[in-house]
């Protein structure tokens, strides 16, 4: 058996394993699909049972790959937040690749192998992400995140697809290279090193304006998590395969943003550094702004995951205003945040394409009283909705509990306001598909006919997710536990 | 070696003596090609005499990394009047780019090399040679002169690899480079005379030493202009690019893969050589203000080179006003003159040259097949040539600098090194640029795997083996260094540290 640091290199490489099974199995969808589901049920099961306890004790497993440049390492170690976030993604994989077999056979997508492998390869990014030792590393994968991402968004070669990649490529690695890798340099220029120090990277480093313009560089650079003014790509992105938005829009590729963001407010700047010298104050105002925007955008659009897009839009700048907040409490909530929203959003995402497989139905609009022909589908929707707006005794009601308790904390009153009134609005751009699923008459050519839901493997993953929601209401408190490793001496 | 103890172990003798084979063997071996006539034997020979001069390359960076740098005296007549070859950490370094790079491209010859004739490819291979013993000779040479004889050595042959081309074009454009390159060598030959006249010595050591000891005079610095503009045309710095975009566009598909991994790099060795060791950084950067002129202008070739590749309707003409962008990046190391970005200026020299060289050979292969490099040809081309085009999205990626390639450590240092002089706005217009990159990179994967093959065309296989496994070999160079960079940026930045004190 690997020992906790063996694992997590292997963890990484392992989806890798999925993709070469992809590539072996390319004419027999059946048993390449198999191997998906045994790469990613034992990526999870390996997370869990190989580094799960070492984090959970207290450890830093940590596995160095390579002298990337002199003196800068390729290296993994694992502290709480990534721990939270690689058992976000690769749990969910899982879930999602069920979902995907029900969903690319049921839409009859082309190019299925080059999907599946290119999904396994973002897992693998995702990973890396979450256990990087070093800003480098991270770097590393969150380029490789964007690289393996870009042919799911293009994946149906039309020109809207087409379109649509280079938004994505063009904003994720146009910031990445331009803001991100510009802040990594300078931040190596400084303090000699990249890597995550507990306490700050750069604390007792750099002062005045420079915090600031640091922050900025990073977390612009960091167009994954979606702070506007470079939010765009995402909603681009909407033209994927919906396991693509569902998994990698809503989580992976999302969360390796914000979880970024969160890593280098509290490892790089060091949350005393950020509260001291104020440097954070106008992250809060634009994280504020995009959580109101993007919600008042989403209540204003009729497509089905356009909507979604921009409500994550909106839920990211959660977690972003919690890390600018900068204490225990708030960056704690953003950590719950990454989880809670995960699974909420990725059951609105599964049924938004069980909509699309099992009723060809994609707008807002469309689906009055597809409830009566579709409960099991819409039931996961109302839980997940309920979750994302963050109503006990769902998942989502604690993150945002510990967020607008950090926010009050600071003193922050306006940003207790926002996460307040953002609440209200998410009511308004989820609740209206409810609304009309359950509560009004569906088109008369419709009205007969029964249940018929979508295929069961489009059905079973939101069940599943919503079941998720609930179950972490009541064991959220595992996760606080674990988190409060980040930011104790 | 002059004044050497009988040596009971032979094999000692034979080891010392090897440097000197890696320009004397590809001289000897031209002609013996030429006396073959036949294409097959030729090419064994020649693929020889590559292989043996790139192990003699890392045998040499290995001494140097061992012991230091060392001179070879030629017929053990010690300087200054004998010739002598040097070798430090810098020159070691660029041989074995130069040679690996041949010894890889030229592996591919048999299968690419469709422009020529098989009965008249024994002329190639001499040629090939030629060039190479030129190359070896600039970077090896100890003294002034004999930089200038091989300088137009490797110039001449270069005309004559580039002018086999194919089509009419090529003559047209092999002439230009003919005129320019003439035009780069006498300047380069003006300077080195005033440098005589000024110090009175032609080895290169010796001039260093005078010139720092004697006030410089304006002589010294006009010759230094002279020589910077000269080897400027050699190395393509913009303006002084004009030759490179059509010879590398009509060139033969391997030799552009060669020329622009091999001449132009071995071209900025000499023009760093020059600048650092010879005039000193005091002379060349207080003095005479160089960096107001070179800063300037690699990042004007940056921009303006990249710009020009995105909108290239041919693919092979896209990577060579590329090209002319890297050469901006690595002339901008130099010109930022600190230690990072110095080192970032020669690691991407090897960097660049694996990964341009990667690229042109793969687009050899689709060349080969498709019977063009146009962009709108290559339709489709991913689906149809999939190891191919895998490979060329790579090298492409390397172009970009995205980490876990080759071209992100040269960036890195790069980057550094402008935070080093204190000018972040170099910094972020270094960052900015190969933004550029993404755009002319991205605009052929979107043609390759994301449009339909045109209609009716023809079912193409994948490129021929002799050409797809170089690629790959090249490709495999553009990963590994990228993740483990011990054996090129390490050796780089002792290369700059010596190179920023005067020494080789």
């Amino acid at each position: 058996m690997p020992d906790a640091s063996q694992a997590t290199a292997l963890a990484v490489l392992w989806p890798l394993l999925g993709l070469v099974l992809n590539a072996l199995f390319r004419k027999r969808e059946n048993l390449r699909e198999t191997g998906t589901i045994l790469v990613s049920s034992s990526l999870f099961l390996g997370v869990v049972t190989l580094i799960l306890p070492a984090v959970l004790r207290g450890g830093r497993p940590r596995f160095e790959i390579a002298e990337m440049l002199p003196g800068l390492p390729l290296a993994f170690e694992v502290e709480p937040l990534g721990m939270v976030f690689a058992l976000i993604a690769s749990g969910l994989w899982i879930v999602t690749t069920l979902y995907s077999i029900g969903y690319m056979r049921g839409h009859h997508e082309k190019n299925q192998t080059r999907f599946y492998m290119c999904f396994a390869m973002a897992i693998t990014g995702a990973l890396g992400v979450a256990f990087a030792a070093n800003m480098l590393t991270l770097f590393v994968f969150y380029e490789f995140i964007t690289i393996s991402t870009y042919p799911l968004v293009t994946h149906h070669g039309t020109e809207e697809a087409k379109k649509a990649g280079r938004v994505y490529l063009g904003v994720l690695m146009g910031t990445s290279i331009a803001f991100l890798l510009l802040a990594m340099v300078w931040t190596y220029h400084i303090a000699g090193s990249t890597d995550f120090v507990p306490g700050g990277l750069l604390a007792g480093k750099v002062e005045g304006p420079l915090v600031a313009v640091l922050l900025a560089l990073y977390v612009f650079g960091t167009a994954k998590a979606a702070v506007m003014p470079f939010h765009r790509w995402l909603p681009a992105a909407m033209v994927a395969p919906t396991p693509v938005s569902a998994l990698l829009h809503a989580v992976a590729v999302v969360k390796a943003g914000v979880f970024t963001v969160t890593k280098v407010v509290v490892y790089v700047f060091g949350i005393d550094l950020l509260t001291e010298t104020g440097a954070s104050v106008w992250l809060m105002w634009a994280a504020g702004f995009t959580v109101i925007a993007a919600s008042i955008v989403a209540i204003r659009k009729d497509n089905l995951k356009a909507r979604l897009a921009y409500s994550t839009i909106s839920q990211l700048s959660y977690i972003v205003l919690g890390a600018a907040i900068a204490n225990t409490l708030s960056i704690t909530g953003a950590g719950m945040h990454i989880a809670m929203h995960a699974f909420g959003k990725i059951t609105l995402f599964f049924v938004a394409g069980a909509l699309m497989v099992g009723a060809h139905k994609t707008e807002v609009s469309q689906l009055n009283g597809i409830g009566r022909r579709m409960p099991f589908t819409m039931l996961a929707y109302l839980v997940g909705s309920l979750s994302v707006i963050g109503l006990p005794p769902l998942g989502g009601s604690w993150s945002k509990w510990y967020l607008a308790l950090g926010a009050a904390e600071a003193g922050q009153l306006v940003m207790v306001g926002v996460y307040m009134v953002s609440s209200l609005l998410s009511i308004g751009y989820l609740m209206p598909v409810v609304g009309r699923a359950f509560l009004l008459d569906p088109p008369p050519e419709e009205a007969a006919g029964g249940i018929r839901e979508a295929p069961f493997f489009c059905v079973l993953p939101p069940v599943l997710t919503a079941i998720g929601c609930v179950v972490l209401f009541f064991y959220a408190d595992s996760i606080y536990q674990l988190l409060q490793g980040i930011t104790a001496p | 070696m002059s004044g050497h103890p009988a040596d009971p172990h032979g094999a000692v003798h034979w080891i010392e003596h090897l440097p000197i084979l890696i320009v004397a063997a590809p001289l000897l071996a031209a002609p013996i090609c030429v006396v073959l006539r036949r294409a097959r034997a030729a090419w064994t020979l020649a693929m020889a005499v590559t292989w043996g001069a790139f192990a003699t390359a890392i045998h040499i960076l290995s001494r140097v990394s061992a012991e230091g740098s060392f001179s070879y005296e030629v017929g053990n007549w010690a300087p200054p009047l004998g010739i002598e070859l040097r070798f430090g950490f810098f020159n070691a370094l660029v041989l074995v780019i130069v040679t690996g790079i041949s010894a890889v491209v030229l592996s591919s010859a048999p299968g690419s090399l469709r422009e020529i004739p098989r009965e008249r490819q024994y002329l190639f291979y001499a040629t090939f040679l030629l060039c190479m013993t030129g190359l070896m000779g600039i970077t090896s040479a100890g003294d002034a002169f004999n930089v200038f004889v091989f300088l137009e050595i490797s110039a001449l042959s270069g005309y004559a690899l580039i002018a086999q081309g194919g089509t009419p074009r090529a003559l047209t454009s092999a002439f230009r480079y003919l005129v320019m390159g003439t035009v780069g060598g006498t300047f380069f030959l003006i300077g080195v005379g005033m440098l005589y006249m000024v110090t009175g010595t032609l080895n290169m050591a010796d001039m260093a030493e005078r010139l720092a000891a004697a006030d410089a005079s304006r002589t010294a610095l006009i010759a230094l202009a002279a020589i910077v503009v000269g080897l400027g045309i050699k190395t393509a710095l913009v303006p002084l690019h004009s030759w490179l975009p059509d010879a590398y566009t009509f060139a033969p598909a391997m030799v552009t893969a060669f020329i622009a991994a091999t001449a132009t790099k071995v071209a900025y060795y000499a023009l760093a050589t020059f600048v650092f060791r010879i005039f000193g950084r005091e002379m060349a950067f207080e003095r005479l203000g160089l960096a107001h002129v070179l800063l300037p202008l690699s990042l004007i070739a940056m921009f303006v080179a990249s710009a020009v590749a995105i909108f290239a309707k041919d693919v092979k003409r896209m990577l060579a006003f590329s090209s002319l962008a890297q050469v901006g990046y690595m002339v901008l190391g130099l010109a930022l003159c600190n230690k990072s970005g110095l080192t970032g200026g020669i690691v991407h020299l090897f960097n660049h040259a694996v990964t341009k060289s990667a690229l042109f050979l793969a687009l050899a292969g689709i060349a080969l097949r498709l019977g063009s490099t146009r962009l709108e040809d290559l339709r489709g081309i991913g689906k149809r040539m999939p190891l191919t085009s895998f490979a060329f999205v790579l090298g492409g990626l390397s172009l970009i600098g995205v980490p876990l390639t080759v071209g992100f450590v040269s960036k890195w240092y790069l980057v550094l090194g402008a935070f080093e002089s204190g000018n972040t706005a170099i910094a972020v217009l270094i960052l900015l640029s190969s933004l550029l990159a993404v755009v002319y990179i991205w605009r052929v994967v979107e043609v390759a795997y994301f449009s339909e093959p045109p209609e009716g065309a023809e079912p193409v296989k994948e490129a021929p083996w002799s050409v797809l496994v170089p690629t790959w070999v090249l490709i495999g160079a553009v990963i590994y260094f990228g993740i483990s960079t011990q054996a090129t940026a390490a050796v780089a930045e002792r290369a700059a540290e010596l190179l920023m004190m005067g020494q080789l």
